[in-house]
C-alpha cells in the first residue's frame, strides 16, 4: 500500500499539504491519461458517499425503530434486542461486506442492503433500552389519562426515549459512514475509492480522501447531535439527572420495578 | 501495494454450481482443511494486535478514569474527546497515522488503542461513581481512609462495569483489527481483502475473527465470575 505512492521517505508535512492539494485541484492520474481529484470528484465521490449512508439508515430506522419501540412497550423480545447488537458487534465490518461481495454479489443494492444490516442492531438495541427506561410510573400516569396504548408509545415513551434513540442513531450512522468506504469493493464508488484504487490516485489521493471521510463522519456526528438537542422534550433539556432519576426521589413515587 | 490493487474487473467474475469449486470461487471443505495453515500466521497476527491494544488501552483507561474520578471535573472534556475519536472512521485514522509511524503494528495499535477509550473510560468511571454513598460512608466509619476506600470498596464493587467495557473494547477491537491492514499490520482482514470473492477464504477468515471475539468474550466473562465471588453467593 505505501508504495502506491512510493514516497514514503518525503516529509510527513508535504505528504499532507499534498493530499489537501488533491483535494481541491485535479491533477493527473498515477497510471497517466485521466485526470482524478479535485473538488469536482471529491465532492461527487462525497455525494455518492451521503446516499449510500442515507439510505442505509433511514431503512435501518423504518425497520429498527417501530420494532424497537413495540417490543420495547410490551417489554418482550429482550432477549432478541439485546443480543441482536452484541452479535452485530462481533462480526467485523469488513467480513460482513466480504460475505455480501463473495455470497450475493457486488453493485449498489448488495452493499446497501449490508449497510442496513450493520446499521440496525445499535438502533434497535438503544430503542428497546430507552423504552424500557421509561418510569413505569410515567406509563401508568398516561394510562391513568385514559391514553390508549399506541398514544402512549408516541406521546410519552418516545418523547423519553429520544435520548437513548439518538445515541444508537449516533452509533449506527458513524459506523455507516465508515464502513461505506469500503463500498468500491463491491464496485460502488464511495469516498473509499481513490483509497481502493490507491494505484490510480497515488498516496496524496489515499490521504485526502481519508481526511474528506474523517471529516464527514465527525459532521455527521455533530449535526445529530444537535438534532437530539432539538428533538429532546424541553423538559428533558436540564442538564442533571434524568427525569427517572428525578421520579425517583419523590418516595411516594418511587416503588421497586416488579422485572 | 498488491493487496490494495486488487483489479475491481475481477470481482465481476461470479458463477453458478458446476464445474470444480475453486474455479467458481464456491465453499469448498477440501480447500479450507488443505489450507487452514494459510490462517495461522494472520490469526496470530490479529491476536497480538487485540491483545496488545486492548492491554494498553485499558492501563491508558483505567489511569485517566482515576485522575478523572479524584478531580472531577476531568470527566466530561475526557468522554468528549474519546467520543469524537470513535468517530473518526478506523481506516481513515489508520491511513493518516501512517505518513508519522509508518507501514508497522504500531500504527494500527496507536488507533486501536485510541478505539478502546470511548467504552474503557466511560465503563471505569461510570463503575466508580455508581457505588452508593452509604456504601462508602460505611466503609469510612469503619475507619478506612480515602486510598482503602477506592481500592477495597470502590474499586471491588465496579469490577462487573469495568469488565462489561472491557468485554465491548475487546470484541470491537477484534472487530477493527481486520481492517488494520490499511496501516500494513496484517491481520485476519489483510487475508480476507486478498481474496475477497472468493466464498471459502471468506468464510474462514471471517469466522476465525468473530470466534477470536467470542473466545475473548467468554474469558472475560469466566474472569468476571472468579473476581466477583460475591455475586454468585448471592445469587444462589
Amino acid at each position: 500500500m505505501a508504495e502506491g505512492g512510493g514516497d514514503m521517505s518525503a516529509p510527513i508535512a508535504s505528504l499532507f499539504t499534498d493530499a489537501l492539494e488533491f483535494i481541491f485541484v485535479a491533477r493527473e492520474s498515477v497510471t497517466g491519461g485521466v485526470q482524478v481529484g479535485g473538488i469536482g470528484e471529491i465532492s461527487s465521490l462525497t455525494a455518492n458517499h451521503m446516499v449510500l449512508s442515507a439510505a442505509a439508515i433511514a431503512i435501518a430506522c423504518v425497520i429498527a425503530l417501530p420494532l424497537g419501540l413495540w417490543l420495547g412497550h410490551v417489554g418482550k423480545g429482550e432477549f432478541l434486542a439485546i443480543s441482536v447488537s452484541n452479535i452485530g458487534r462481533a462480526v467485523p465490518t469488513l467480513a460482513l461486506i466480504a460475505f455480501f461481495i463473495a455470497f450475493v454479489g457486488i453493485g449498489f443494492f448488495n452493499v446497501l442492503l449490508a449497510l442496513i444490516l450493520l446499521a440496525i442492531p445499535p438502533l434497535l438495541t438503544n430503542t428497546y433500552v430507552g423504552v424500557r427506561g421509561v418510569s413505569p410510573d410515567a406509563v401508568d400516569a398516561a394510562r391513568g389519562m385514559g391514553m390508549s396504548e399506541p398514544q402512549i408509545v408516541r406521546k410519552v415513551e418516545l418523547p423519553l426515549a429520544v435520548r437513548s434513540i439518538f445515541g444508537g442513531l449516533q452509533l449506527s450512522a458513524v459506523s455507516v459512514v465508515a464502513t461505506a468506504i469500503l463500498g468500491p469493493l463491491a464496485s460502488v464508488d464511495t469516498l473509499g475509492t481513490p483509497i481502493v484504487s490507491v494505484n490510480v490516485y497515488g498516496q496524496a489521493g489515499l490521504l485526502g480522501a481519508a481526511f474528506v471521510v474523517a471529516a464527514l463522519a465527525i459532521l455527521v456526528y455533530v449535526l445529530l447531535t444537535a438534532l437530539q438537542r432539538a428533538a429532546t422534550p424541553a423538559g428533558l433539556k436540564a442538564s442533571g439527572p434524568s427525569l427517572r432519576d428525578r421520579l425517583r426521589r419523590i418516595p411516594f413515587l418511587s416503588r421497586p420495578r416488579s422485572t | 501495494m498488491s493487496a490494495l490493487a486488487l483489479p475491481l474487473a475481477q470481482l465481476d467474475i461470479r458463477s453458478r454450481r458446476g464445474g470444480t469449486c475453486l474455479s467458481e470461487d464456491g465453499f469448498c471443505p477440501d480447500w479450507i482443511v488443505d489450507n487452514l495453515d494459510r490462517y495461522v500466521q494472520p490469526l496470530l497476527e490479529h491476536l497480538y494486535l487485540t491483545v496488545i491494544s486492548v492491554a494498553v488501552g485499558f492501563a491508558i483507561s483505567f489511569a485517566l478514569a482515576l485522575l478523572a474520578h479524584r478531580s472531577g471535573w476531568l470527566t466530561a472534556p475526557v468522554s468528549a474527546l474519546t467520543s469524537v475519536l470513535y468517530t473518526i472512521p478506523s481506516i481513515a485514522l489508520f491511513l493518516m497515522l501512517v505518513p508519522i509511524t509508518g507501514l508497522t503494528a504500531l500504527t494500527a495499535i496507536i488507533a486501536l488503542v485510541a478505539y478502546t477509550q470511548v467504552f474503557l473510560f466511560r465503563n471505569i468511571i461510570n463503575g466508580l461513581v455508581n457505588v452508593p454513598e452509604e456504601t462508602k460512608d460505611a466503609a469510612r466509619g469503619m475507619g478506612l481512609t480515602e486510598r482503602q476506600v477506592l481500592w477495597r470498596v470502590e474499586m471491588p464493587l465496579a469490577v462487573p462495569e469495568i469488565l462489561a467495557g472491557l468485554r465491548i473494547a475487546t470484541t470491537s477491537t477484534v472487530n477493527l483489527a481486520t481492517l488494520a491492514f490499511f496501516a500494513g499490520a496484517g491481520g485476519l482482514g489483510a487475508q480476507i481483502f486478498q481474496d475477497i470473492t472468493f466464498r471459502s477464504n471468506v468464510v474462514v477468515a471471517g469466522g476465525l475473527a468473530i470466534l477470536l471475539a467470542a473466545v475473548f468474550d467468554l474469558l472475560i466473562l469466566g474472569g468476571q465470575r472468579l473476581a466477583t465471588p460475591w455475586r454468585r453467593a448471592a445469587a444462589t
